[in-house]
């Protein structure tokens, strides 16, 4: 059961945007992102959503897998929503109920904040939909590399990521496994109120943890006998190379980004 | 340097975990030559483990020294030349594979070693063909058979091109059909590529396939020779807390009843044989 949950959400593909080089993908995804936040009026996000839109067609994703990437942000987006609403200081008020007024201000603020969070969402889903765990590892590292220079341990930690990523499934099945065998001597993880149930979880989690540091400990071993000595002289089975579809994308970026800037300054 | 022929050489060896009284291993002689197949056997705690480990710079030795390819464990700066020479493989398939996908796996220890991209490629194809798992190279290592997975685990030593190949209980964890492809990956490098092998194991009847025995007990070598030799005392075996295999256990009885079968019948075949030649001449 635990066993189908699927890693990342990448959606496996062939399209341009699949194979452009992850650090490109890294950049120009954080590119957007500050364009997003560039924008003041609806026009602006009207074009943002157009920019989007073309990325995923060029992508092929389902538009759908977007959507459904902001549904488990509901909550944040209506608190955020009704936050702004409530508190933000306007001028003109549109609705006076009682001691409540709506501003003109309070509304605008309030749809472009949540605006803002669901186009940010999107737009890294773009990225992590087209991208594998291991290529998005592999980008990361080579763009912290030149932090190296002040003792940031890039190299250290995209390996973590790729043993993390590695060790999810064998550990949910574990805990599979472990939970099936306590059930059976009578373990009861499903009634009782929330402070039972997080009791009820401790003989789950010690074995996991003993389980966890065993495997640790084998896999220091292995990697140590396959001649693993840090970061340093390693070289890579897939270098990475900028290409001209890097290049395409990125002068789509950056005319993305006029275009937002342009509309901001001239016609909001 | 030690001649060309040697692959290992192991000089009074001795090793003692840090904190413990006892040498786990404890003064153990022994040599590995050019495709040769060794196996080493012995009960739980008996030292057999420890011994691999000594073996590619693991553990370094508390005394005495081994010799691989020439090369003394104890020096810290040829470290990593051994165990490039001296590849291992170990007991859980799921704890020794580092990538999420097999061939980046492969790949692990060729850029470890700052193995030109290229070259890289082209020694996870070659390695990948070597233990016949070409068509899993895509694949996440969660998705396949214990044996499959130990397969990619010894690719993984292949691309290093060893000259040994160790391994530490690489089938205990497995099921008898993963036990046979795997044995048999082995035995057709060790054939065909003249890797020596240092298998260290639970199973007689693996041991009965090597061209060397090696039984340790409390850290010693108890007994030593070839797998008939060995194995054709059997009294002396069950007293080191092991079985014989199947048939030289059944010649065993077979004599105590009185047929005068030979004592060192180790597979099915040689059994049939023996049988055959006895009935002819009654």
């Amino acid at each position: 059961m635990l066993k189908d949950i699927t890693l990342g959400q990448y959606f496996p593909g062939d399209s341009p945007v699949h194979r452009m080089d992850p650090r490109m993908k890294l950049i120009l995804t954080i590119a957007y992102i500050v364009g997003v936040f560039l924008v003041s009026d609806l026009l602006g996000y009207a074009l943002a959503l157009a920019f989007l839109y073309l990325v995923v067609r060029v992508a092929g994703l389902p538009f759908g897998y977007l959507v459904r990437g902001v549904k488990p942000l509901r909550f944040i987006l209506v608190f955020t929503f009704l936050l702004n609403l409530f508190f933000f200081p306007g001028t003109t008020p549109i609705l006076s109920l009682g001691f409540f007024t709506l501003t003109r201000e309070a509304l605008q603020k309030a749809v472009f904040f949540a605006l803002r969070l669901v186009f940010l969402v999107m737009g890294t889903s773009v990225l992590t939909l087209t991208t594998s765990p291991m290529q998005l590892t592999d980008g990361l590292e080579r763009l912290m590399r030149p932090l190296t220079r002040f003792h940031f341990p890039a190299h250290e930690l995209a390996m973590m990521m790729t043993i993390a990523l590695r060790f999810i499934p064998l550990l949910l099945e574990e805990t599979d496994k472990i939970q099936k065998a306590q059930m059976a001597r009578g373990a009861d993880f499903e009634s009782g109120n929330l402070l039972m149930r997080a009791k009820a979880m401790v003989p789950l989690l010690v074995p996991l943890f003993v389980s966890a540091f065993r495997r640790a400990n084998d896999l220091a071993m292995a990697m140590e006998a396959r001649c693993y000595r840090g970061g340093e002289h390693r070289t890579r089975l897939r270098e990475l190379k900028y290409t001209r579809l890097d290049a395409l994308a990125a002068a789509a970026t950056a005319c993305f980004l006029l275009v937002i800037f342009a509309e901001g300054r001239f016609l909001g | 340097m030690a001649d060309q022929e040697n692959r290992i050489v192991a000089t009074d060896l001795c090793y003692a975990y840090p904190e413990a009284a006892a040498n786990a291993v404890d003064g153990v002689r022994m040599r590995v030559k050019r495709g040769e197949f060794l196996a080493i056997l012995g009960h739980n705690g008996s030292g057999k483990s420890t011994l691999a480990k000594l073996l590619n710079a693991l553990y370094v030795p508390t005394r005495g020294s081994v010799l691989v390819c020439g090369l003394d464990t104890r020096d810290d700066e040829l470290v990593f030349d051994i165990r490039q020479h001296a590849g291992m493989v170990f007991q859980n398939p799921d704890n020794q594979i580092v990538a999420t996908v097999v061939e980046e796996d492969v790949a692990f220890g060729l850029e470890n070693n700052g193995v030109p991209p290229a070259q890289i490629r082209e020694r996870i194809d070659e390695a990948l063909r070597a233990v016949n798992m070409t068509d899993f190279a895509k694949k996440a290592p969660h998705m396949l058979s214990g044996g499959q997975k130990q397969r990619v685990a010894i690719a993984g030593i292949i691309a290093m091109r060893p000259d040994v190949l160790i391994l530490d209980e690489s089938t205990a964890m497995l099921d008898p059909s993963g036990r046979r492809e795997v044995m048999q990956t082995v035995h057709r490098l060790n054939e065909e590529e003249g890797i020596s092998v240092v298998l260290i194991t639970h199973y007689m009847s693996e041991a009965a396939t090597a061209d060397y025995v090696l039984v340790m007990d409390e850290g010693k070598i108890a007994l030593t020779g070839t797998p008939r030799e060995v194995f054709s005392q059997v009294e002396r075996v069950r007293a080191l807390g092991l079985d014989v295999p199947p048939m030289t256990d059944l010649a065993h009885t077979l004599r105590a009843q009185g047929v005068p079968i030979a004592p060192d019948v180790l597979t099915v075949d040689e059994m049939v044989e023996e049988i055959c030649r006895l009935s002819l001449k009654t």
